[in-house]
């Protein structure tokens, strides 16, 4: 199981806690990832990724393993220690504001 | 009428203030959606337990909230909002070609016959319709496609349609209005549209009566009378008693015709109210002081009402779609401000109150006179 750190809002809106695990087929890529946790709940389609263009949303940064994932291809594999659930993906609303 | 239902969308969610028909006491609820902006919270005029709220955040985008128990709880619907075809480009700030991109959602209009149609103007500017309560969401294109589209400019608060008006005797009339291209009406449900602008004059455009380019702020109409329209403009208050044939300007006597809101008397149509702003660059009251104008004469003499407004250091704005009317038999007015506060009148604005003092900046204000 692929663990997934969602941001508070997201969190919210998706009416679970800190963490959601997610099965993902395959090889797991960011793509299939997202693809599996908008289908799981379907509130946060839209939220992470423009619904339209499916690219992430400026604002929203995927970080993993202490590196930031964000600017990986969207089918890039996904560090092995996320894929076996050793740690998280985070998804993260980008600190701003003031 | 049992009560007051009044709805209130701020930057950081939204809440519902009721009272009974009295409307003395109030009772708050919310934060909604908390740190989410709330551009708009509307109920449908058929079902008053039906609301939608535009929820947006520039982190995770749009969301499209419906209550069916008059704002208790709240589900979220649709987001997907797509422009039809490809959609080409407006102008942007500096003149340039800019594609048009979807921002949010400024403003829901629920259908005057059915609860599950609703109308929603964007950002950048465009108009959408949902018949399926707000799951799913299909452009009018023939507004943005109608000709003027390429040449639209955005106001300082992006390109966005902000007013929709669906005329109560001809439902298959629309008005809408667009910062900074102007006034647009379809007759045949949207399918076509055409500019209603003859009349507008601006000067911060080189050609300062064109067709579109005009920084319109606010429509508003009474429902019985749905040729006549009051607008604030940029500058200037204007009418129309053609349907937006022709405007001529109706600013007369007040301090300062800048504003964002105007609004009419549930029950006198020629009685209208306006919140004056010093100016495009300094976005507060005059003087410090926060006067609501009103005119008993469509436009042209306007008296000032200030019993229970603060008259002095008040630096608060008031933004376009945060004035609205009761229809209690003494039709009441509200207007929320970008300092949190937001007042009412029960008495036609002789005096006013503050329902609550310390929201977040308040973006809009609706009300449900309830049965």
């Amino acid at each position: 199981m692929i663990r997934v750190v969602l941001p508070a809002h997201l969190r919210t809106l998706a009416q679970v806690g800190l963490e959601v695990e997610l099965e993902v087929t395959g090889s797991p890529t960011q793509r299939s990832l997202l693809d599996a946790l908008e289908a799981a709940y379907p509130v946060l389609q839209g939220t992470i990724r423009d619904p339209v263009r499916q690219t992430r949303r400026a604002f929203v940064r995927f970080f993993a393993c202490e590196d930031d994932l964000s600017h990986e291809s969207p089918d890039a594999p996904l560090p092995d220690a996320v894929v076996s659930g050793v740690e998280p993906f985070f998804v993260i609303g980008a600190m701003a504001g003031g | 009428m049992s009560g007051v239902r009044v709805l209130v969308g701020t930057r950081k969610g939204a809440f519902v203030l009721t009272s009974d028909g009295k409307r003395e006491a109030w009772d708050i609820n919310g934060p909604f959606f908390g740190g989410w902006e709330i551009y708009h919270v509307k109920g449908s005029p058929v079902d008053p337990n039906r609301l939608y709220a535009s929820q947006s955040t520039g982190w995770f985008g749009q969301l499209i909230q419906r209550s069916d128990d008059g704002g208790k709880t709240w589900e979220p619907v649709g987001n997907q909002f797509q422009y039809d075809g490809v959609p080409g480009t407006h102008q942007w700030y500096d003149g340039t070609p800019h594609p048009w991109e979807f921002a949010r959602v400024w403003h829901l209009e629920p259908s005057l016959s059915d609860p599950d149609t609703i109308l929603a103007g964007v950002e950048d500017a465009g108009i959408f319709r949902s018949t399926d309560g707000g799951k799913s969401w299909q452009e009018l294109p023939g507004l943005r496609g109608h000709g003027t589209g390429q040449s639209w400019q955005p106001g300082a608060g992006g390109m966005c349609l902000h007013t929709i008006i669906v005329d109560p005797s001809d439902p298959d009339r629309v008005f809408v209005a667009i910062s900074a291209a102007g006034v647009f009406r379809t007759d045949d449900s949207g399918e076509t549209w055409c500019p209603k602008n003859r009349g507008l004059r601006s000067e911060a455009i080189p050609d300062e009566d064109a067709e579109v380019g005009h920084c319109v702020h606010r429509l508003a109409m009474h429902p019985s009378r749905p040729n006549v329209l009051y607008m604030q403009k940029h500058w200037d208050i204007m009418r129309t008693d053609n349907a937006g044939e022709s405007w001529e300007e109706v600013s007369g006597n007040l301090p300062t015709d800048f504003g964002f809101v105007i609004d009419v008397h549930a029950h006198e149509p020629e009685t209208i109210y306006v919140v004056p702003i010093k100016s495009d660059s300094e976005h507060f009251p005059p003087d410090g002081k926060l006067r609501v104008y009103r005119s008993r004469t469509g436009g042209n003499e306007w008296e000032a009402l200030t019993n229970g407004l603060p008259q002095r250091d008040c630096y608060v704005n008031v933004l376009r779609d945060a004035m609205a009317v009761d229809s209690m038999d003494d039709c009441g007015v509200y207007f929320g401000t970008t300092g949190g506060q937001v007042y009412a009148s029960a008495n036609a604005g002789n005096s006013w109150v503050p329902l609550v003092r310390d929201l977040p900046a308040v973006l809009s204000v609706e009300v449900q006179t309830l049965p």
